[in-house]
């Protein structure tokens, strides 16, 4: 098929597909990001949607949007606006009309936008392109509804799996918009509906159609041409934060030699952690979906003493509940993984949402002198990598490590490099090392502080803990006053040392700027690409420490920090880790830019603070 | 079950002095614990303690057993964690009322309903002891305590009613100080797979003296409560001449040689009848319009949570192609970058 339309060379592009939450709008977002991902770009997804499964339909409230940002060049997040908006009504529109570069496509299906649907959406005309000021942009008027009955009319289908057919319809038009081939999806379709031929018929014909479209209206729309991305060699899938912890956890056990156990209660955004591990039966892991959150982090607790690796997952109200629990594994001193898929809070808050706002919690969410160690994850991907640490710390210093990962992280996609395990350090449990008769509970290695773990079952090594305070030879109970500061002193001194064992403090982009930017977790890959656009665009430099390991802080950071003239801490909370970074180091000036909307910082609005900071 | 042939109780305490008031039932219970330990010939390094909080829950120290002392209420979920990580252990939960039924509440119902075979032995002394005397979730309704000076506008949980409606397979009550009973009816719920609940009534001698003196007193003990056993008739009294019988819907204790009932109108009790409707009469039971039942009121043989995740664990990884962290990351769209 001959291009006669002019073809835009670019070396990124955001797409955005929206429509109602019953449109498919989440699998059309993912097919298109999986064909543009074996193309060879590197892409970052971002899911949407709303918290209720079947909003009112046709409303802004109901509106489910998908956005994949893929380039020719290395790509770190879902991209600020979109080139390219499919809006399969006017609600969507409405929606994310504001979220559509000036001068960027626009596809809707006019046969949506009817009065009732105009209305519902809230518009007040029937002319919603003059109304939202959309005059610049590139309208595609598709009557993709109509369409897709004219071409599926012949088959024998019932109306409703015509009209679930319409977002095959939209992805062939923007295939043919990219220039993509259709085989990935075609492929996807069969053996999806291997059962239902006349479906997978059915949508291989609309996709067809759709992108046969494109060929039709080429005379008066642009289309884009993004060339291949220059990606290590390796093995590639597409991986979202939450698959990825999943992942991480079964690769650390298998390092550990120890069975997995999670004991969870759904709730979003970490659902899918507790799904993905319960369907991992095959590699032997143990879930157990508890009666409520005290329940999951509970049982996790009991499988810990049982002697295997335990992990409880949460999101930011069940953290809450989980706080006396974790305060029994910190004086226990049992090892135990609490993944927190921080959501918008406080309370119920902004469940699908994301937001950086229980760093406090995590850190000093508990009654007593309770440390923990707190770490972070600042990808989808990087979550693998953080989780298979969280659980080696855990095992290795008897310590609960509490996992920080956000809804943005935890839904976001990006291309992961299948690794070999075998460049995994391996992860040693601390068994004990003398005979029974000589052993006690909280004998501890002089040099990590560490007690070691006797399994139940094993002769000549009974022993009992619990939540009193102990004897710190005997581990006994102890109402000693004495013993007792001797015992908070050392719990908390274990922790620390746990900075010899995590890596130093990186800086990125201009190491050599007066201006150093602080993120930490999720933000990354905004803080990032707002840093080197601002050098690649504007020569400006800007230096990046991102921080993963949050409690202990790596060793170098006030050595780090004291080498620059400005600091700038960027969170999605009103200031809690800069907070804590005066609190610990509080002969530094820190500023601060917050945002707390319930979703991710935009490069523009990073680039644009920087630029301010610089000038002040 | 037998790992060893000679067992004394003694092996089964430890070298910790114990710590409750002279004359708690408590002290009565952990005897009895330890001698059925010793029976079952189970070694000690197999059996796991845990505990919530309260007078009770101090037991794993006692015990020369793995033991875990952990938080108010949650016990049984601790228990259930040990109890799937290594179904190989014997777990004993060690709870009371305020634990298990207030503040554990929702994790004793479901514990209860998933069948895991855990040995539950609920303290029941009507009374929040540890925190000096406050009404617990069975104190009787219009019961004064410091913190119901004027009475309880509270009715009672019944721990059997509880139990059995959250659908309990094995439910046994005993008394603290009937030492004998206490120790067989532990064995038959060590014996047990399944969750089993034991109840024991037991005195708080500081706080709720002689709450079940009524029932548990050497004069009027016999008369007063009826010890059921599986395929026996359900007699009872002094003289062995007191018996249950149905009259309608309800349960009705009559005298043998009185207006015509002789030994063969006495109810057979059957314990692993799955019908559940029995053996909630039976746990319901009171002073004084009937006898308190003790032993085995319940106990029927059903499949069991920690055995069967044992068993899906197997049958998914018999079928699965996935048997590898390999295959697992391999599987699915994966695309080669050259």
């Amino acid at each position: 098929m001959g291009r006669s339309s002019k073809v835009i060379e670019r070396d990124e592009v955001v797409v955005r597909f929206s429509g109602d939450s019953g449109d498919g709008m989440q699998l059309t977002g993912t097919l298109f990001s999986n064909t543009s991902a074996v193309f060879g770009n590197d892409i970052s997804t971002f899911p949407d949607y709303p918290a209720e499964i079947r909003a009112p339909q046709g409303t802004i409230g109901g509106v489910s949007g998908f956005q994949v940002h893929f380039g020719h060049t290395e790509v770190y997040t879902p991209g600020d606006y979109a080139d390219v908006l499919v809006a399969m009504n006017p609600a969507a529109l409405k929606a994310n009309a504001k979220w559509v570069k000036p001068g960027g496509t626009i596809i809707m299906d006019v046969d949506s936008f009817d009065e009732r649907n105009l209305g519902k959406a809230g518009y007040l005309t029937n002319d919603p392109i003059t109304e939202d000021k959309l005059g610049d942009f590139n309208i595609i008027k598709a009557p993709i509804t109509m369409l897709t009955k004219e071409s599926l009319k012949d088959m024998g289908l019932d109306n409703k799996s015509i009209l679930r057919s319409k977002n095959m319809y939209a992805l062939g038009l923007v295939y043919w918009l990219f220039d993509r081939p259709l085989v990935h999806t075609s492929d996807f379709i069969k053996k999806k509906f291997a059962k239902n031929p006349l479906i997978v018929e059915a949508n291989l014909k609309v996709l067809k159609e759709g992108y046969n479209y494109g060929v039709i209206i080429q005379a008066v729309t642009p289309s884009y041409h993004i060339n291949p991305a220059s990606i290590k060699k390796g093995r590639y899938r597409n991986l979202n934060g939450n698959t990825a912890v999943a992942w991480g956890l079964i690769a650390a056990a298998q390092k550990a030699n120890l069975e997995l156990f999670l004991g969870s209660y759904p709730i979003t955004p970490a659902t899918e952690i507790l799904q993905e591990l319960s369907a991992r039966k095959d590699l032997g892991v143990k879930v157990f979906q508890a009666e409520d959150e005290i329940a999951g982090i509970c049982t996790a607790i009991g499988a810990s003493f049982a002697g295997d690796m335990a992990v409880t997952s949460t999101s930011g109200p069940g953290l809450a509940l989980k706080g006396e629990a974790i305060g029994l594994a910190v004086i226990a001193e049992l090892p135990l993984v609490i993944v927190n898929v921080q959501r918008g809070g406080p309370s119920t808050g902004l469940p699908t949402k994301t937001e950086q706002s229980d760093l406090m919690q995590a850190l000093y969410g508990r009654n007593g002198e309770s440390p923990c160690v707190v770490i972070a994850a600042s990808s989808p991907i990087n979550c693998f990598e953080y989780a298979f640490y969280a659980a080696k710390i855990a095992v290795e210093h008897m310590t609960p490590v509490i996992l920080l990962t956000d809804g943005f992280l935890a839904n976001g996609t990006q291309p992961w490099r299948i690794p070999d395990l075998a460049d995994y350090p391996e992860i040693k449990p601390n068994k004990p090392k003398v005979s029974g008769e000589d052993w006690l509970p909280y004998m501890r290695d002089p040099e990590t502080l560490v007690r070691s773990w006797a399994k139940p079952g094993t002769p000549k090594y009974m022993h009992q803990i619990g939540g009193l305070e102990k004897d710190e030879k005997t581990g006994g109970v102890s109402y000693d006053a004495e013993n007792h500061q001797k015992m908070i002193e050392t719990r908390a001194e274990k922790i620390k040392k746990i900075e010899d064992h995590i890596p130093e403090q990186d800086v990125l982009g201009s190491p050599d700027s007066d201006v150093l930017v602080i993120g930490w977790g999720g933000t990354f890959g905004h803080l990032f690409t707002a840093v080197e656009e601002l050098y690649s665009e504007e020569g400006v430099k800007v230096a990046l420490a991102h921080f993963n390991y949050v409690n202990p802080l790596p060793k170098n950071t006030h050595e780090l920090l004291k080498s620059y003239k400005k600091i700038l801490v960027c969170e999605l909370n009103l200031g809690q880790f800069a907070n804590y970074l005066r609190m610990n180091f509080p002969d530094i000036q820190y500023q601060q830019f917050n945002k707390v909307q319930g979703l991710p910082f935009t490069v523009v609005e990073l680039k644009d603070k920087f630029k301010t900071l610089l000038e002040d | 079950m037998s790992e060893q042939c000679e067992l004394k109780y003694t092996d089964f305490k430890s070298k910790l002095s114990v710590r409750w008031c002279p004359g708690c039932g408590d002290h009565a219970i952990l005897n009895s614990v330890q001698k059925a330990m010793a029976n079952l010939k189970v070694e000690p390094h197999n059996v796991a303690v845990i505990s919530g909080i309260g007078c009770s829950s101090r037991f794993p120290y006692y015990m020369n057993t793995y033991g875990f002392h952990t938080i108010h209420g949650r016990a049984s979920a601790i228990a259930s964690g040990v109890k799937v990580a290594n179904p190989k252990l014997h777990v004993w939960q060690i709870t009371g009322d305020g634990d298990a039924l207030a503040i554990g509440g929702n994790h004793f119902i479901h514990l209860i309903r998933r069948n895991i075979d855990i040995n539950v032995i609920l303290f029941n002394n009507q009374i929040y002891g540890l925190t000096k005397g406050q009404y617990s979730p069975t104190s009787k309704r219009g019961f004064i305590s410091k913190s119901s000076p004027f009475g309880t506008i509270e009715d009672p949980f019944r721990p059997g009613e509880l139990a059995l409606g959250a659908r309990s397979q094995f439910f046994a009550r005993t008394i603290d100080k009937e030492l004998k009973l206490s120790t067989a009816v532990m064995e038959e719920a060590a014996n047990h797979h399944g969750t089993s609940i034991v109840e024991v009534l037991q005195n708080c001698v500081i706080y709720n003296d002689k709450t079940h003196e009524a029932i548990t007193d050497k004069q009027h003990k016999l008369d007063r409560t009826i010890v059921l056993k599986h395929g026996e008739r359900m007699i009872f009294g002094a003289n062995h001449d007191k018996g249950l019988i149905m009259v309608g819907l309800d349960l009705k204790a009559v005298t043998i040689g009185e207006g015509g009932i002789t030994e063969k109108d006495i109810l057979i009790h059957d314990a692993k009848s799955h019908h559940v409707s029995m053996h909630r009469k039976l746990a319901n039971m009171d002073y004084p319009e009937l006898p308190v039942a003790l032993g085995v009121i319940r106990s029927v043989d059903q499949s069991y949570y920690d055995e069967e995740i044992e068993q899906q664990l197997t049958d998914v990884q018999s079928k699965t192609n996935i048997t590898t962290f390999e295959e697992l990351v391999n599987d699915g769209d994966v695309w080669e970058v050259e």
